[in-house]
């Protein structure tokens, strides 16, 4: 590598070196303009129109279910008895636990000093609230008229002075995720304080420094503002890592708490916590690798941070996959005669493809990450992360349908099929986490432009000599 | 002396650690009312500045210890008091089933604690603050760093601080008007 100084240099490919956080050549104003260029740029790029139009077209398909829903009620949707849970309740998990990997890099890897957190925080940030606005999609338009259903899951005084029942695990599911779209919305927006101050300060036309200084509220770079303002920034992450882990931990309750074979095992909050990780980090590489392509970020997201993303989803990967050989063992080791069949049945039943999918997305597709050169393979990895957010949806459709349509008495079994409605709600929220995303990248900085500058050398000068 | 409608001087630096210098020289010189600004945070001004403990700490720790008390007390009032019901024969006052709740609202309250408090001790929003008037402050946002000293200083001489300020190897030292 030292023999190479100028191709190391060069700023426009690459850097020759996998193992930069910044590419070289970047200063302060460099970096600051590079990230704000992408939001202030007048013209709009032609392929930020297409990939909108396609997003903001999907996501008609949820206004289609809306209607449907709220004039038929929701018996469009294919949930049945014994069934009575389907895709709401999976697509409600799979996008929580997406939502998992924005608060783990934001927090997590920041009292874990990872300074390789610092350029993918912001969109990942932006990518937790997203899929919690989708996820809470699920839950409220499955209680058919949201509107007459709040008094059950919020404690407000109400005419009918009943008041929800805290023993239930769907009540702590409101507590939890509510709590965890809020917490996840101040930590996103703290962090961009300074950011917009930049846009303020940096917009041509008066509308839009007139917006950006109205969100940024009138922050000025002070040392005194920096102090407060990084002690409430670690305070947040303190608060946000036991936050995320009992959200996840919180959304398994709703099945460990009951007494299905196949739910009520006290393996699942850590293999749920540990799944929504995997899942989270893939959507992360999804959106991080044609985001560096498209915008010429392959500076700041270098591929460096699409390794290390690849060695945590291989990490959280083989956790999940240690959750599914317990499932299995302790269904034999327990000679409980209704776990035995359940995993049986789950293996070799009427939704086997389902299981073996699963296997294969979760169990030996991430293996492959061993390998240096596949994880250091950009479309490699686009297609792996693909393939682990197919696995963990239908990790969710094996516990939760499986388990329901082979219950205690063969009497009450039944077959579960998503409906058009649910295929389009599915779809539908793709399109409204799609077309969030494409807004987020356009309007705001997708990347910590304040936190990147800290990163380059020379940043945080040495105890001087007074 | 000082000049009326004179909010204070605003030095210019290009470099990190000329503002670090600067500042540690400023404070030792006595200067008190005295800011720093910078494009990201800088641990080493905060000490320069004299800066020691964030009040925002036991802000927070209030904050949480009062969510735990409200989200408990919630359950309980509503679960004990106001409408006593037998869901499956569990207790009224079902405690480790009001614990997830309760730790939400914790966090909740904690969380919000630490946001707003931030902005209240920092006095944000703040739409209007006199060092905006420099021209090259916007820069302050992206590569550039500044110390600005209050005419409110007791210290404060105009033309004394002035000179003092170029000494410290400043690019520039500008009037900042009120």
């Amino acid at each position: 590598m030292a023999e190479s100084p100028d191709i190391a240099k060069d700023a426009t490919s690459p850097p020759a070196t996998p193992d930069v956080l910044v590419g070289p050549g970047h200063d302060f104003a460099t970096v600051t303009e590079k990230i704000s260029s992408i939001v202030l740029q007048r013209r709009t790029p032609w392929g930020w129109w297409v990939g909108f139009a396609i997003s903001f077209g999907i996501l008609q398909l949820l206004l289609f279910v809306v209607v449907n829903l709220l004039f038929r009620g929701i018996g469009v949707w294919g949930p049945n008895v014994p069934i009575g849970w389907g895709f709401d309740i999976l697509n409600f998990v799979w996008w929580i636990g997406i939502g998992h990997a924005g608060t783990l890099i934001s927090a997590i890897l920041l009292l874990l000093r990872q300074p390789w957190r610092t350029s993918i925080n912001r969109f990942a940030e932006a990518m937790t609230l997203f899929a919690v606005a989708c996820a809470a999609f699920y839950p409220i338009f499955h209680t058919g008229r949201p509107w007459l259903a709040i008094y059950w899951l919020f404690p407000y005084p109400n005419t009918m002075s009943l008041w929800p029942n805290f023993r239930s695990p769907l009540i702590w599911d409101v507590f939890a995720v509510s709590t965890y779209a809020t917490v996840s919305f101040m930590f996103w927006f703290v962090g961009l304080i300074p950011d917009l101050a930049t846009l303020r300060d940096r917009a041509q036309s008066k509308p839009w420094k007139i917006l950006y200084g109205m969100l940024a509220m009138g922050w000025r770079g002070s040392a005194r503002h920096w102090h407060n303002y990084d002690t409430a920034y670690v305070l947040l992450a303190g608060l946000a890592t036991p936050l995320v882990i009992s959200v996840h931990t919180v959304v398994s309750f709703d099945f460990a708490v009951g007494i299905v074979p196949g739910w009520h095992a006290t393996i699942f909050p850590p293999y749920f916590v540990a799944g929504a990780i995997y899942a989270g980090f893939a959507m992360v590489l999804t959106i991080s690798i044609p985001l560096r392509k498209f915008y010429g970020l392959e500076d700041f997201i270098t591929m460096k941070h699409l390794e290390n993303m690849a060695k945590v989803m291989l990490a959280t990967g083989l956790i999940v996959a240690y959750g599914y050989m317990m499932e299995a063992f302790m269904a034999w080791y327990s000679a409980n005669a209704y776990e035995r069949f359940m995993i049986w049945n789950r293996m070799t039943g009427p939704y086997w493809k389902m299981y073996w999918a699963l296997i294969f997305c979760n169990v030996i597709a991430p293996n492959t990450l061993w390998i240096k050169n596949l994880r250091t393979s950009v479309p490699y990895l686009f297609f792996i992360s693909l393939v682990v957010s197919v696995g963990m949806w239908l990790e969710r459709y094996v516990i939760i349908v499986t388990s329901l349509s082979r219950d205690f008495l063969p009497s009450s079994w039944g077959m579960y099929s998503g409906t058009l409605y649910d295929w389009s709600a599915f779809i539908g929220t793709l399109g409204l986490f799609a077309t969030l995303l494409f807004l987020f990248v356009r309007f705001l900085p997708a990347i910590s432009i304040f936190e990147m500058r800290t990163m380059l050398p020379g940043a945080e000068p040495e105890e001087q000599k007074r | 002396m000082t000049k009326p409608g004179l909010y204070g001087l605003m030095a210019e630096f290009s470099e990190p650690a000329g503002l670090v210098v600067a500042v540690g020289r400023v404070h030792e010189a006595g200067y008190r009312k005295v800011d720093a600004f910078s494009p990201y945070p800088m641990e080493a001004l905060y000490e320069a500045l004299g800066l020691h403990h964030s009040r925002l700490p036991l802000l927070v720790l209030i904050g949480g210890v009062a969510g735990l008390i409200a989200g408990y007390g919630l359950e309980y009032w509503a679960s004990v008091i106001e409408y006593p019901m037998n869901v499956g024969g569990r207790p009224f006052h079902s405690v480790p089933s009001f614990i997830p709740p309760a730790f939400e609202t914790t966090i909740l309250f904690a969380a919000l604690t630490a946001v707003l408090g931030m902005l209240a001790i920092n006095g944000l929003p703040e739409p209007y603050h006199p060092v905006f008037n420099v021209p090259t402050f916007a820069l302050a946002t992206k590569d550039r760093f500044f110390l600005c000293i209050e005419a409110s200083d007791p210290k404060f001489d105009l033309d004394q601080t002035w000179s003092f300020m170029m000494s410290l190897g400043a690019r520039v030292v500008s009037e900042v008007e009120q």
